[in-house]
């Protein structure tokens, strides 16, 4: 792999995309079987499992090490940076899919369900169901809704000091300011485990599960996928500060740490319309 | 234009040896042998699914029910319908992509080798799960292709099987995308304006954009099947205050937009092949770009026209009624376009022409009978008839389907070296466009008087039109394998290609060896 | 080489054509019998006319550029390759023609949607795999089945003339009176579908949605389900009798006197052949189509009748409740895709129903052998 770095940087042949197929296709029978209690599913799963963390991992090294032996042109940046915000665009139609799904659910087919259209007694589909939110649905009982002025409130202030504390590594990291950069970077970390913390904490506390009702669903879903990517985000994190302590990156050519940190602020302005749209309103 | 018929490289990327046999393909990061590898993958399925078609144009050829029961009749029309969508002629579009992008705007190569090897390697374990779920208990999934709840939720463990096949694919095609995108932006050669580039490169581009935003879509409203399904949510269940509706809301969210995924790239195709043949430029090449982006944007504000039945309030019909009907006038921009490059042409009717000047004369068909079907009215009586049948198979095979053929014969010459059989390949189009019509133009009829879709037996009015439309059903199966002999006989000789293959043909990828070689433009060509 | 397909097609569709000599191709709509149906016919034949219209100014102009620009008849390609004035004319033209069409459209629309001022309301529902109408205020309600036989479907008897569309009991309404229906379902999407009325509306389960008609001449009236429902879905019509007012009452009549009847069966004692025969009737009816007329099922997803241990097991506790998990609660309550029955059968018809599954269909149980209707009814 001797490309001169004028020209663009082409790979040779390589088997990170077959394991990439094997492991997806281990993932997705294996969950297909464990879902209808195949005994095989689950060690398929698990088997499926350590071929993707292998592959993240190999494939990764792999184009670190690329970058770090400079074979990496200004066009392949330009490449890596139009890649990472088309894959951060599909991210936000993903929870765009599930905002969607909450705003048509509580706007549109609560109060169809709750118009019985003149019908009473054995006529009527639902008794007496009104279109409060947050409701469970006419037959299910909701128990304890969230309230956004406790431990959400103070995720809301986690979050948004970490996109601070990343920006002020990401300084350090542009004056070459070392102890900044991994302060920062420590610091972000912190706070996305604390964040992790507290959301597990209100888990563990609530009163109602993803079973109870359009609430319950629409509210594990969208703090659940969100929760798990501030997960990948703080282990990106640690990566990205491993990365760091071993002087990978310098003042103009840094783009593992950019995106991650794009990443970063992703997730917090998920977590912005997480707070208002699904605690708060 | 310079020319840049490099075959050697001597400093590049190739000098550790590259691997032959299986190897070279399963590891593969050329764009060229992934391309292959795309079209062929589409070609299986394209003859699977159909397939499946003539299991059911066998058991409707007479009313009653004669060989299939009407469960597994469900599981043919939904595997048919999953199948053709996102195994045959997806990715055949990313197959032409592979292959033309690159050669198109001269770039050396995708932007990520590795990420589209990916994506294709990524549709076998979503073509396994989808096939394989023929063989579970209960059978393939039966709810349609469009897996509305309750119904899917009844379904057994090949729906979830489904499911996550096309969570997979949603992964390769987003991966994909990203990756077209990114080479499209950022590997143009020097002096490849976006205003100059190919209309075949702008209609994928703005198709990636679609894929990007639609797939996540998707990808949501199967999850939340999934959960509906194993994990006690209520989104699609009323009794949780949930709602069924939901489901086909965000589904045709994507739907829709899938809907010109699938047919802007074949507009693309076309509008390389007509300038060709009619050896004239491509006749307003700016409003064509335009009318593309107009009609993608639009696509993201039509998808309830499916869902006419359901009973939105008025206001929603209306808006979608017109949204939808707006739609027309782009896509009219599109065809009256492309009749004004033909016009004073000097024209020739090879195979590929043919095939193109029938897609722009049946997709028209098909773009009026969406049109009535637009008139929300008069949707009222065609929804779920045998006339959205035609409609939609007017638009998908001899729109998209027609124009893939017609791409393959353009460009099979710059692939494999040879040229193709030109009678047979005629033979191959007049048999189709015939059959074609004699299977679903009379589902026009037959929908009209109403004739419901997706049942396995029907009332004895329907019996005549249902045989003439299995007749050309069996008639247009056999002919595809036609196609694949000429395609073979292609690959194994011919007569010779020239670079320039086409006399009127224009663009960067004449200018490179035929066949092209294995790696073209690593010095980046010049474009005036 | 293309004449000799032509040709080749020409013969087989020649064959067909011979093969049904007396068949009306039906071409159209059907008939309009609504006022909302007129329109849409009405409206629908105005889009043929000017999609055809344009289809003949458009092609017309392609087919002669073909015959004309050729280069075997040496035409010369010209270079223009631009016209603004052109691209405005006709991205307008189109345009004016959507307007002139969405007027209309927007009429009906609006006259569909106005479901006030209605003379009587229906409420169907949508079961897997027949309809249930319910009567508001009228006190009747009753369930729609299928009514060809499962011999006429496998080709075993020739088939009526209603083939697939025919029902054991109609949905009856008054001609000229404005009917407000409301659709709701059961168990998954259905659709109730009456081409002649203009009427489609889905039945969504757990949601009631409305439509309207108002039939303007006396006659028999055929739709079918038109959402995919499972597998049945091609087998549950919908068939609306238009008659007089006069015969309308007396039907309600009717159809009151045979619900008194079903409920007094529930105290009388039946002796077993009279159970067995009534529930063969009931079973065919309402449960072949899952379980088979057989009673062989489709497992997996539907159990064998045949030596089922829900058929054979005991139904009664010491108590002289029902068990859980036994004949009669699967039948009154149902599990699973196994709907519910206790809404839709009268207490004899689940009696008969479960004495036919646990002694015939190669079933003889020994424990607990027959059910009286009046077991069903203190069971309720």
């Amino acid at each position: 792999m001797s490309q001169s770095t004028k020209s663009y940087f082409l790979p040779g042949p390589s088997f990170w995309p077959l394991i990439a197929s094997i492991s997806l296709f281990l993932l997705a029978g294996g969950f297909s079987m464990s879902l209808n209690k195949i005994a095989m599913g689950t060690p398929l799963m698990v088997a499926g499992g350590i071929a993707l963390a292998y592959l993240l991992f190999g494939w990764f090294k792999e184009v670190i090490e690329e970058s770090v032996s400079k074979h990496y042109n200004k066009q392949v940046d330009k490449s890596f940076r139009w890649g990472m915000g088309f894959f951060i665009f599909s991210e936000v139609m993903f929870f765009f899919g599930f905002f969607g799904a909450l705003f048509y659910a509580r706007n549109v087919s609560l109060p169809w369900l709750a118009d019985a259209h003149g019908l009473t007694g054995a006529h009527a589909v639902w008794q007496n169901f009104s279109a409060a939110w947050p409701t469970a649905g006419p037959s299910l009982k909701l128990e304890g809704a969230m309230k956004p002025w406790g431990l959400p409130a103070i995720n809301t202030l986690l979050l948004l000091t970490s996109g601070v504390t990343l920006t002020w590594a990401h300084w350090g990291l542009m004056k070459n300011k070392r102890n900044q950069i991994i302060i920062g970077l420590a610091l972000t970390i912190a706070l996305g485990a604390a964040f992790m913390y507290l959301q597990y904490t209100e888990y563990a506390e609530a009163a109602f599960t993803i079973k109870s009702g359009i609430y319950g669903a629409t509210f594990y879903m969208l703090t659940g996928f969100h929760g798990l990517h501030v997960t990948m985000g703080t282990i990106m994190l640690a990566i990205i500060l491993f990365r760091v302590l071993k002087g990978h990156f310098d003042s103009h050519d840094h783009f593992g740490f950019e995106a991650v940190a794009w990443y970063w602020h992703f997730v917090d302005v998920v977590w912005l319309f997480l707070f208002i749209f699904v605690y708060w309103l | 234009m310079s020319s840049t018929t490099t075959t050697h490289d001597a400093h590049g990327h190739d000098d550790h040896g590259h691997p032959t046999g299986l190897m070279r393909w399963v590891k593969s990061t050329n764009h060229k042998d992934i391309g292959t590898m795309y079209l062929w993958f589409s070609f299986t399925m394209f003859l699977f699914a159909g397939a499946l078609a003539m299991g059911i144009r066998a058991e409707l050829f007479q009313p009653g029910l004669q060989f299939i029961k009407p469960e597994v009749f469900n599981q043919l029309t939904t595997l048919h319908g999953l199948i053709m969508i996102f195994g045959a002629i997806m990715p055949a579009f990313v197959g032409f992509a592979n292959w033309q992008v690159p050669l198109m705007i001269g770039a050396p190569d995708m932007a990520f080798p590795r990420l589209n090897n990916m994506s294709f390697w990524l549709l076998i374990p979503a073509a396994i799960l989808l096939l394989a779920s023929f063989f579970v208990p209960g059978g393939a999934a039966a709810g349609g292709w469009t897996m509305y709840p309750p119904l899917s939720v009844q379904g057994g463990m090949s729906v979830d099987m489904s499911i996550f096949a096309l969570h997979i694919l949603g992964v390769s095609s987003i991966v994909g995308s990203i990756n077209i995108i990114t080479t499209i932006f950022n590997m143009r050669a020097p002096g490849m304006t976006l205003m100059k580039m190919p209309m075949f490169v702008w209609t994928w581009l703005i198709t990636a954009y679609l894929l990007i935003a639609a797939m996540p879509v998707l990808a949501g409203a199967l999850t939340m099947l999934i959960t509906d399904r194993h994990f006690g949510t209520h989104f699609f269940n009323a009794a949780g205050g949930g709602d069924p509706v939901l489901f086909q809301h965000v589904f045709w969210f994507f739907g829709h937009p899938e809907v010109y995924i699938m047919i802007l790239p074949a507009f693309g195709i076309l509008s390389t092949i007509i300038p060709t043949f009619a050896r004239k430029p491509l006749f307003g090449y700016a409003s064509m770009v335009y009318a593309t982006a107009a009609i993608a944007v639009l696509s993201f504000v039509v998808w309830a026209h499916h869902m006419f039945t359901t009973g939105m309030p008025v206001a929603g019909q209306l808006f979608f009624m017109y949204s939808t009907m707006l739609i027309s006038v782009p896509t009219g921009v599109k065809v009256f376009n492309w009749l004004a490059t033909m016009w004073k042409g000097s024209m020739t009717f090879e195979t590929p022409m043919l095939f193109s000047v029938a897609v722009v004369f049946l997709f028209t068909i098909g773009g009026f009978s969406g049109l009535v079907c637009a008139i929300l009215p008069v949707d009222i009586q065609l929804q779920d008839t045998y006339y959205v049948v035609a409609h939609f198979h007017y638009v998908l095979f001899s729109g998209a389907a027609m124009s893939i053929m017609g791409g393959v014969y353009y460009w099979i010459p710059k692939w494999t070296g040879h040229m193709y059989d030109e009678t047979l390949g005629k033979w191959h189009f007049w048999l189709t466009t015939i059959a074609f019509n004699v299977t679903f133009f009379p589902m026009h009829f037959t929908g009209l008087a109403g004739m419901p879709r997706r049942i396995p037996d029907y009332s004895q009015q329907f019996a005549e039109f249902n045989m003439i439309s299995s007749l050309g059903a069996f008639a247009l199966g056999l002919s595809q394998l036609l196609f694949l002999y000429v395609v073979i006989k292609c690959i194994r000789g011919g007569a010779k290609a020239t670079n320039q293959v086409w006399d009127g043909a224009q663009g960067l990828e004449w200018t490179v060896a035929s066949p092209a070689p294995f790696h073209t433009f690593e010095t980046p060509p010049q474009v005036k | 080489m293309n004449k000799k397909a032509i040709f080749f097609l020409s013969t087989i569709l020649g064959a067909t054509f011979a093969q049904n000599g007396n068949a009306a191709y039906e071409l159209n709509l059907r008939a309009p019998h609504s006022e909302i149906a007129h329109q849409i016919y009405d409206l629908h034949m105005l889009i043929v006319y000017v999609c055809l219209a344009i289809m003949v100014v458009v092609f017309g102009v392609m087919f002669y550029s073909i015959y004309k620009h050729r280069k075997s008849v040496g035409h010369e390609a010209s270079q223009f390759h631009e016209h603004h004035l052109l691209e405005v004319v006709w991205t307008i033209i189109p345009a004016v023609i959507l307007i002139a069409m969405a007027v209309p459209a927007t009429k009906t629309i609006l006259a569909m949607k106005d479901t006030s001022a209605a003379d009587m309301t229906v409420k169907v529902t949508g079961l897997q795999w027949k309809w249930e109408y319910d009567y508001i205020g009228k006190d009747v309600k009753f369930i729609s089945n299928l009514a060809t036989t499962q011999d006429q479907i496998h080709g075993k008897s020739e088939k009526g003339e209603n083939y697939l569309l025919e029902v054991d009991n109609p949905m009856v309404v008054p001609v000229g009176k404005k009917v407000r229906v409301l659709l709701t379902a059961n168990d998954v999407i259905h659709s109730w579908s009456m081409p002649s009325f203009g009427v489609k509306q889905d039945a969504i389960p757990g949601f009631i949605k409305e439509t309207w008609f108002r039939a303007d001449a006396p006659g028999t009236y055929r739709g079918q389900c038109s959402e995919l429902c499972g597998q049945a879905h091609g087998f549950m019509p919908i068939v609306v009798e238009a008659v007089s007012e006069e015969k309308y009452a007396a039907w309600i009549e009717t159809k009151k006197a045979e619900a008194a009847a079903g409920a007094a069966g529930s105290d009388k004692e039946w002796t077993k052949e009279d159970l067995i025969a009534n529930g063969k009737t009931v079973y065919e009816k309402n449960c072949a189509v899952c379980h088979q007329a057989n009673g062989a099922g489709l497992p997996p997803a539907f159990p064998a009748m045949t030596g089922s241990k829900v058929a054979l097991g005991a139904m009664w506790g010491a108590d002289g409740k029902y068990l859980k998990d036994s004949h009669v609660d699967r039948l009154l309550n149902g599990k699973g895709v196994m709907p519910a029955w206790k809404a839709q059968l009268n207490d004899v018809e689940i009696a008969s129903v479960i004495t036919y599954e646990r002694q015939a269909l190669g079933n003889a149980a020994t424990v607990d052998p027959i059910v009286q209707p009046s077991q069903i009814k203190a069971a309720r």
